[in-house]
């Protein structure tokens, strides 16, 4: 077993493309709210577990650590999260960023999706969207996107 | 997760996705779009090392100067070997009367105590099954493995996800064994490959396969590729 094979192995799966880029230019870094959004299914262990092809998103309190993952595919190193939260949700590196000055601010409230998702017409027209307007409407200016 | 980058960046947000498959996040190309070339489940590298994560971070806001969409591969790329086992002591047999790997999963629970005084439960073990159910769990897949069908094994929720809280347990429990971050895969090699529980979940697939089951059912109570 390795992570190389595991690769090969889902490389056929088919990706969206799309056919014009929105782009959105950001305010300096060093004035900006940042968020991070990750795909990785985390929520808190208080909260809903993501179902099978679950495609709404969790809401994560900044404030708290206690990040449970509830991907649904076993094809990913699930340890080094276990080991280390900021291999996939690195929050602490966003807090010692706002401390240099680098980013503005670290944004209060973070979102998780479910990435192990084959049907994203959902997610393109109405939770991508919602999440996006709810960033919006927490003053977010950039998101970092983070995968398993 | 690229999907997201745009449906974002439509709602006027500036984003910028980091991505492990070189192939999907250059297809559906996100307006920023980082590569890191990083075992799946790490996309920031190297856990338990700040100076790396940093790295990353700065050449993902430095996209952010680009005055369109842009694509980067970081130029440091992280190999799975597919060598590494983490080096866990498994515990000794207890009680003759169980099968062996129900009575190494009851051995194992100190660890997993320990591992998750060390670093939570973020490994997700009791989304279906907590820790006490966990032994309960491994004899209904033994079933499934000596033939048994699986709606009538016992197996408490979903196979996968009941497979994904075992495998979590274990590891979780191999974190509180090591005293470094393993490398990827590297607990996931040693339950499948070392511990009996890990070879019952194996006979288990085999047996649900081998019996017709949905592949669905079947295919997900290990990665992929096994």
């Amino acid at each position: 077993m390795s992570d190389k094979d595991l690769k090969a192995m889902t490389a056929d799966i088919e990706t969206p493309s799309f056919e014009t880029t929105a782009f959105t230019t950001p305010p300096p870094l060093a004035e900006a709210t940042v968020a991070i959004v990750t795909t990785s299914s985390l929520h808190h262990p208080d909260q809903d577990d993501f179902a099978p092809a679950d495609t709404g998103y969790r809401v994560l309190d900044g404030s708290r650590r206690d990040y449970v993952t509830g991907h649904w595919s076993p094809n990913f190193d699930a340890v080094g999260f276990a080991y280390d939260m900021n291999t996939v949700f690195p929050l602490d590196r966003l807090d010692e960023l706002a401390e240099q000055g680098v980013i503005g601010k670290v944004a209060d409230q973070h979102l998780a999706y479910a990435g192990n998702q084959f049907e994203l017409s959902a997610i393109r027209m109405d939770s991508g969207p919602a999440g996006g307007r709810w960033l919006k409407e927490q003053g977010v200016d950039v998101v970092l996107l983070t995968p398993v | 997760m690229s999907t997201l980058a745009h449906v974002f960046e439509a709602e006027g947000l500036a984003t910028i996705a980091l991505g492990s498959m070189r192939n999907q996040i250059e297809h559906t190309a996100p307006p920023r779009g980082l590569f890191c070339d990083f075992p799946l489940g790490r996309p920031l590298g190297v856990p338990g090392d700040s100076e790396f994560q940093h790295g990353v971070l700065a050449a993902a806001f430095a996209l952010l100067g680009a005055p369109e969409p842009v694509f980067a591969q970081y130029p440091i790329s992280i190999e799975d070997d597919a060598s590494e086992i983490v080096a866990c002591t498994l515990p000794p047999r207890h009680d003759p009367d169980a099968h062996p790997a129900v009575d190494e999963a009851r051995g194992l629970r100190n660890a997993y105590d320990r591992g998750v005084e060390l670093t939570g439960n973020r490994g997700g073990t009791g989304r279906v099954v907590d820790a006490d159910g966990i032994p309960s769990a491994i004899e209904a897949f033994i079933r499934v493995a000596e033939g048994t069908p699986w709606k009538e094994a016992g197996i408490p929720g979903i196979p996968a996800r009941v497979s994904q809280d075992i495998r979590g347990y274990y590891e979780t429990a191999a974190l509180a064994m090591v005293d470094h971050a393993p490398s990827a895969w590297a607990g996931t090699r040693w339950f499948l490959d070392e511990t009996e529980t890990g070879k019952a979940i194996l006979a288990a697939r085999d047996a649900m396969r081998d019996s017709g089951e949905k592949h669905g059912l079947w295919f997900y109570l290990t990665p992929g590729d096994r």
